[in-house]
């Protein structure tokens, strides 16, 4: 509209005696040869007090040419720019606000007149906006089409996906099905498997105690008589049950079940047991492999020996961890205050029977084949959800408000950016703004996508992007990006107006209003 | 955001933490301890010589045993002046050099011997007297025999003197006498002699314990105010245990309301008033300082179960104000009144009247930290001529500099500052930018690599320059207690060395307390060393005077003497007056700060300093539209009137709110700019005459009780009193009009009440409820332009309003509004305005000024014109009469003259018949 009404000729150019500080459009009420009439009615008075430095009126019409009525208006001619209301108390006021000087004609100070230069700019200015908009225009014109196009496609695109998904989704039930029929002969032939070697495992175990207990009871049965005597017993003072050091005969007794001897199976049977863990054999001072150490592992995995060590090994993991995560924080001072005890790992190869053998050909066909069913079901899920999330995207996309003729929809999916002398400045439209340092460092994020922002009757002249990174005792970062006409899609500037509120200019040829009708090729726009 | 943060001191509230009360500052601990075992000082009145100036005599207590030597001085109009110091000390002790403007001219006192223990000194006229009692040392200062206040009559005179370090052997001595000493070092941290902690700072001191103390009985004297700056009421309340008010210039962000903490400035002068006198106590000391106040009121007859005699003595009441300083000499001037006025005179005696600010410093200013860059200016300059909105100064935080190099721009967003600024001369305002007392430490600097080379800066206690932190990092502070470091200061404020100042652009000193972000209490340690040696404790609370000194007298010699300065200062001490404007720091966007902004201003201004503002809307926080309209009324209304916020607020240009909020701000600003004719009257008396432009109550009615302790409404001048509006949503005020004969019209609807009386005035938004008192005329502006310097010429109007016996009389003064001619060469018009007898006459109120003006008087208000007159005639100088055109509103009893256009300056009467 501003655009229409200054390329107006402006084209008055016979001169009209009027008070000064009279727009011509007002002339005719300041008629010297009557009295005045306040232009709000309110009084009438001698023409001759108009423009006499006095205020008569209460709206200031009797003054228009000096400052005496502190609201009233001096009107600029400005022949050759364009004509200006200005407030009437800035006439005389020693401030050239008339480009033709008009308003300071009292004031001792000399106004240049500019009119004709700042008309041959604003001439310069206003074509070359024109012809900005004209291209601007036409490209947009594209735009729309392209997006029409592009919608039409998208939609058959999304058709297609959608009858693709029903497809799809059938054949990941099947699929599912496959999958736990395969499952089932795999699963009994593993649990068989498995059984048959804690089964064996139990087995050596018990033998192993049995010798181990023959060869303390040859160890104790010192007289060699075929049998261990409270005596005997008493020569191991570890297995002493009262604490206090010694074995006595009593309690050797007791050990013994009551009896005083005992022969080589009811040793075994009963007494062994007792006092396994406390004997020490006079060969070996090793330790004897505990009962209650764990015996079933998986295959392949590695034993830790001795009951305590599991827990610690945890505790130095998660140590580690916490460790390289305050590395990565670089508050490495704390962590050197308790170093981890680092215990090498006793990796004790495991005897050969407590590892489980191999699964037989049957069982491993068995996991081969279901290993092949859910790879196949994965594979069919994984391209569900990928379609899924196109539908979904393409349904945003077609759904997403792009101007009334879709002419901003070739930004979606699009990056712009902007250097300034310190930062980077990204705004991908619909999505997100962000701020990166030019020297490196991470982006902060400006805002993410909320509604278009203009005033009501241009709703589509601004974006609003909000609920960026928080400001540091201040509120989230916000932008609002307004969209100018242009030809180029392009970044133009970046301005941070108040605290963490910024302020971005995107010209792009979709804010091009429809230019006015191209004017007759030989017009008279001098008088602008 | 950028750097700053990091280095912020940012905190919305304050960490009362970081600052001491004090139960954390050894002195008073010390003084308190001493003082509980009492050990009286005597008067040696066998040793009192006269000296030419001063009547000297030794005082000794028993304990000390070495004597002081007490001065008494008699000083021209009603002063008498009291020092004491050691004899002989073991150096000499600080003395607080250039506060006083000149040496003040003593007058001779006349000793009259009393009694025997007794010694009397009285002035020429024989009407005051010191009384001075030998044992115990006592001073009273009697005033036509009546005893109106008593020095040490509490004996709480306390002197420490200089000792010998102990010695440095005492580390081995302690360890000979082994485990006897552990009480003694205990003791040693508890009286903080040699050494006093605070939180995880040391202050080292070389000079040991010299802290002073002294008493002052106010006989029948229950209102005492000044010692600013605290966020308090105006009246001094009673101080409690550990609750004095202290006088420590301190960085405190966000201060607390309601609170006896030092903040930003120091002037230690306390007023006190009652029916029939007003008294000054000006202890002349720029240490670390703490006053106690306590006040007995006068016990009524039928409260007493005594005899008649004995209540009578009870019935006087008393106020008690205790003074203690950590260092210097006691140095004490007692300023006798006996009125207001003459108090205000016998102050800046001393320390010098305000100067006269230039007048486009009483528009309004336009400040945030921080207007980005030129393009910003332009587009906020240009938001108050689109809007209509009348301002005069356009300012610049930190940001403009370079890496907050002062005297520098940030080449970036102020590319041309020049250009700029010939932008805002276009339009006849101004440019204030900021210059604060830290250097960053940058060799490549050239302001920090001169005063490194000289020498200029404060040094630390091991005698390297001191460093500390503030906005550029790392810095060194300029000495500006040395004269040789402020010459050079005021050198770079020339045109041809600061790069890019033009004679349109002004300085703001901020941070000059100093602030030292990583220092104790946010300050400077100490044991700092300045110009002299002497340590930064003795001077603490004049650092920030100084800067403001150098910057003013550098914005006079850029102009070659011919311009007057306008220099803002976070900082002060006694007599900053002379160098410029004073505001209230960081203040927050809430009520109660708005609320507390009228009494923190009241204060400086009984204390000397007129020219004083506080932030309007607020420095921290966002105001919202109905308080920041309520603050603009407030401003508006104040002597300096500015806008300002903090880097993480809103933007608050008076238009962002709304075209309703919009126009009420337009009308506020526009108030100011029509009363400026106004204002610069007064800013003239408070230059020549010493009387402050905003006035508590109690100044203009010194014999009205009620207006003692009111705090919520002022007097500008002696003709407007204003209750600015300071709650939510208020739609109705109470005013208390003051004074049985007087009458008081409202300025905007006419309306009149007699005195003596609160009123209910109703308030809307718009409403700024002021009254003009009966008995004044007072000057405006018809015609509001866009700066002070559009409105040269415009003309201009008279408020007459009648007092009860149906006159009025009041006072214009103008001159070129920018220069000193009206000093040196008086080209200046003071014109007198009185209104007898239904004629108003326009006459020279000082013949020695001459100043042309083509300015007219084209409308004369007069309210309280009981009947219609018949006719108005104006008679010019040349004798010619002529009939003027009137308009009388019977209803509201007002005469309007119109169509009047006779000089402001030239000799005319009007004759109402």
């Amino acid at each position: 509209m501003l655009l229409v009404l200054l390329l107006l000729p402006m084209c008055w150019a016979v001169e009209v005696k009027r008070p000064r500080g009279v727009s011509l459009t007002n002339h005719h009420f300041y008629d010297e040869s009557k009295p005045f009439t306040c232009l709000d009615g309110s009084a009438s008075v001698p023409f001759d007090q108009v423009n006499d430095d006095y205020c008569d009126c209460k709206d200031g019409s009797d003054e228009p040419g000096t400052a005496a009525c502190p609201n009233g208006s001096f009107h600029c001619t400005n022949t050759g720019y364009k004509p200006l209301y200005i407030s009437s108390r800035w006439v005389n006021d020693g401030v050239c606000d008339c480009c033709d000087g008009t308003d300071e004609y009292n004031s001792g100070i000399v106004c240049e007149n500019t009119c004709k230069e700042k008309g041959r700019k604003e001439r310069e200015t206003l074509q070359q906006m024109a012809e900005v908009t004209r291209e601007g225009f036409r490209l947009k014109k594209i735009l729309i089409e392209d997006w029409k196009r592009a919608r039409e496609e998208k939609q058959k695109k999304l058709t297609e996906l959608q009858a693709g998904k029903k497809s799809l989704e059938d054949q990941v039930e099947l699929l599912r099905t496959l999958k736990e029929e395969a499952e089932k002969p795999e699963k009994e032939a593993k649990d068989q498997h498995r059984k048959l070697w804690e089964e064996q495992l139990a087995a050596s175990k018990a033998q192993r105690e049995q010798e181990l207990a023959t060869s303390a009871f040859q160890e104790l049965d010192d007289d060699m008589d075929g049998a261990v005597s409270v005596a005997e017993l008493q020569t191991h003072p570890e297995l002493d049950t009262d604490g206090d050091g010694a074995l006595s005969e009593g309690e050797a007794q007791t050990l013994l079940g009551g009896d005083t001897q005992t022969d080589a199976a009811s040793f075994s049977d009963r007494i062994w047991a007792a006092i396994r863990d406390k004997y020490r054999s006079e060969v070996l001072p090793t330790d004897l492999p505990s009962p209650s150490a764990p015996a079933l592992t998986e295959p392949k995995e590695e034993q830790p020996l001795g009951p305590s060590q599991p827990a610690e090994e945890e505790d130095e993991e998660e140590e580690e961890t916490e460790e390289e995560e305050g590395g990565e924080e670089g508050e490495d001072e704390d962590s050197q205050e308790t170093p981890p005890p680092v215990v090498p790992p006793q990796t004790v190869s495991p005897t050969e029977e407590d590892k489980m053998p191999p699964y037989d050909e049957q069982t491993q066909a068995f996991i081969n084949a279901a290993q092949e069913a859910r790879n196949k079901f994965e594979e069919a899920e994984r391209s569900l959800k990928d379609v899924e999330e196109s539908i979904r995207n393409l349904e945003q996309e077609i759904s997403f408000d792009f101007g009334p003729n879709g002419e901003f929809a070739y930004l979606y999916s699009q990056c712009y950016e902007l250097t300034t002398n310190e930062y980077v400045y990204r705004l991908c439209p619909f999505k997100l703004v962000s701020q990166k340092p030019k020297l490196g460092g991470s982006p902060t994020s400006l805002g993410t996508w909320g509604s278009w922002a203009g005033p009501d009757h241009d709703k589509f002249s601004a974006m609003k992007y909000e609920q960026g990174t928080g400001c540091w005792q201040g509120p989230n970062r916000s932008t609002t990006v307004r969209l100018l006409c242009g030809k180029e899609t392009v970044v133009t500037s970046t301005t941070e107006p108040s605290r963490c509120e910024y302020l971005m200019e995107l010209m792009t040829p979709a804010a091009c209003p429809e230019p006015p009708p191209e004017p007759p090729a030989s017009g008279n726009r001098d008088e602008l | 955001m950028d750097a700053a943060e990091k280095i912020s001191v940012e905190d919305e509230a304050v960490d009362k933490k970081i600052f001491k009360d004090c139960s954390k500052i050894a002195f008073y601990r010390r003084q308190k301890q001493r003082l509980s075992k009492k050990s009286t000082y005597r008067a040696l009145l066998d040793s009192v010589t006269e000296g030419k100036e001063s009547t000297r005599f030794q005082i000794i207590n028993e304990a000390a045993k070495v004597p002081l030597l007490a001065e008494v001085y008699g000083i021209e109009g009603n002063i008498f002046r009291l020092k004491i110091n050691e004899e002989a000390p073991l150096k000499p002790r600080y003395e607080v050099p250039d506060v006083l403007t000149s040496k003040p001219s003593t007058v001779r006192l006349i000793s009259c011997s009393g009694d025997t223990g007794s010694l009397v000194l009285a002035n020429g006229k024989g009407d005051l007297k010191c009384h001075i009692t030998a044992n115990p040392f006592k001073i009273d200062l009697v005033s036509e025999e009546e005893v109106v206040m008593s020095i040490n009559s509490l004996g709480q005179l306390y002197f420490e003197q200089l000792q010998i370090p102990p010695k440095q052997s005492r580390a081995t001595k302690e360890n000979e006498e082994d485990t006897s000493d552990d009480t003694t070092q205990e003791n040693q941290e508890e009286l903080g002699l040699w050494e006093e902690k605070f939180r995880n700072f040391v202050d080292v001191k070389d000079n040991g314990p010299a802290s002073i103390g002294l008493d002052f009985s106010l006989h029948g004297f229950e209102h005492v105010y000044g010692i600013p700056q605290h966020a308090e009421s105006h009246q001094l309340k009673n101080t409690s245990d550990g609750d004095a008010y202290r006088l420590y210039n301190l960085d405190v962000y966000g201060y607390k309301i309601h609170d006896k903490m030092g903040i930003y400035g120091s002037v230690p002068y306390l007023l006190a008033h009652k029916l029939g006198r007003t008294l000054g106590i000006f202890w002349l000391n720029a240490s670390e300082t703490l006053v106690e106040i306590n006040t007995e009121p006068a016990v009524k007859y039928a409260l007493t179960q005594m005899g008649p005699v004995a209540a009578k003595e009870k019935g006087r009441s008393q106020t008690d104000v205790h003074w203690m300083s950590e260092s210097g000499i006691i140095d004490v001037f007692l300023l006798t009144g006996p009125t207001p006025s003459d108090v205000f005179k016998q102050y800046s005696y001393l320390t010098g009247t305000q100067a006269m600010p230039p007048l486009f410093s009483l528009g309004y200013h336009q400040c945030r930290w921080n207007y980005k860059d030129e393009h910003d200016v332009k587009a906020v300059d240009a938001g108050f001529d689109e809007h209509d909105i009348p301002y005069d100064v356009m300012w610049l935080d930190i940001e403009h500099t370079e890496g907050k190099r002062y005297f520098t721009w940030d080449k970036k967003r102020f590319p041309n500052p020049k250009r700029m600024q010939e932008l805002l001369r276009s339009k006849k305002r101004k440019l204030v930018v900021i210059s604060d007392p830290h250097i960053k430490i940058d060799p490549d600097y050239l302001v920090y690599a001169k005063a490194k080379e000289q020498g200029f800066f404060v040094r630390n206690h091991e005698g390297g320059d001191f460093e500390g932190v503030c906005w550029p990092g790392l810095s060194s502070y300029l000495d500006f207690t040395s004269p040789k470091v402020r010459e050079w200061y005021s050198s770079l404020f020339a045109f041809s060395v600061y790069q890019g100042s033009t004679d349109i652009l002004y300085i703001w000193n901020d941070m000059n307390e100093p602030s030292v972000f990583r220092g104790p209490e946010l300050t400077m340690q100490k044991n700092a060393i300045h110009h002299g040696n002497w340590e930064h404790r003795e001077l603490h609370n004049i650092y920030g005077f100084y800067q403001q000194m150098a910057t003013a007298e550098g914005l006079i010699q850029r102009s070659k003497g011919k311009e007057r300065p306008f220099v803002l200062t976070r900082s002060f001490f006694a007599g900053s007056q002379k160098y410029g404007a004073v505001w209230t720091g960081d203040n927050t966007a809430e009520w109660s700060y708005l609320k507390i902004s009228i009494p923190m201003l009241l204060t400086l201004s009984v204390t000397g300093i007129s020219f004083c503002g506080a932030d309007v809307g607020g420095f921290i926080g966002n105001p919202e539209a109905e308080l920041l309209v309520r603050w603009y009324q407030a401003g508006a209304y104040q002597p300096f009137f500015r806008g300002h916020a903090t880097k993480n607020t809103k933007r608050r240009e008076p238009w962002l709110f709304g075209e309703e909020h919009t126009r009420l701000i337009q009308e506020a600003i526009r108030e100011r700019y029509a009363l400026l004719p106004y204002w610069y009257s007064l800013f003239y008396s408070a230059h020549v005459a010493s009387q402050p432009v905003m006035r508590p109550l109690w100044v203009e009615f010194p014999d009205e009780l009620e207006t003692f302790s009111v705090e919520d409404e002022y007097m500008l001048g002696s003709a407007l009193l204003v209750h600015p509006v300071t709650e939510p949503k208020a739609t109705v005020v109470d005013v208390f009009l003051p004074g049985s004969s007087e009458v008081w019209y409202d300025s905007k609807t006419f309306a009149h009440w007699e005195g003596a009386c609160t009123v209910k005035i109703p308030v809307a938004l718009d409403t700024i409820p002021v009254f003009q008192r009966g008995g004044s005329v007072v000057p405006i502006k018809t015609t509001i332009g866009r700066s002070t310097g559009c409105m040269t010429d415009s003309p201009y109007g008279l408020w007459v309003a009648l007092s009860t016996k149906g006159s009025a009389v009041g006072e214009f003064y103008l001159d070129d509004g920018h220069s000193f001619q009206y000093l040196h060469q008086k080209q200046f018009l003071h014109r007198k305005f009185s209104f007898t007898s239904g004629v108003l006459i326009n006459s020279c109120a000082d013949k020695r000024g001459h100043y042309p003006s083509k300015c007219v008087v084209e409308q004369i208000l007069v309210l309280g014109l009981k009947k219609h007159p018949s006719s108005v005639t104006s008679h010019s100088p040349d004798g010619k009469a002529q009939p003027v055109a009137f308009t009388y509103c019977a209803k509201t009893s007002t005469l309007n003259l119109e169509k009047f256009s006779l000089n402001i300056g030239a000799d005319w009467k009007v004759q109402i018949q």
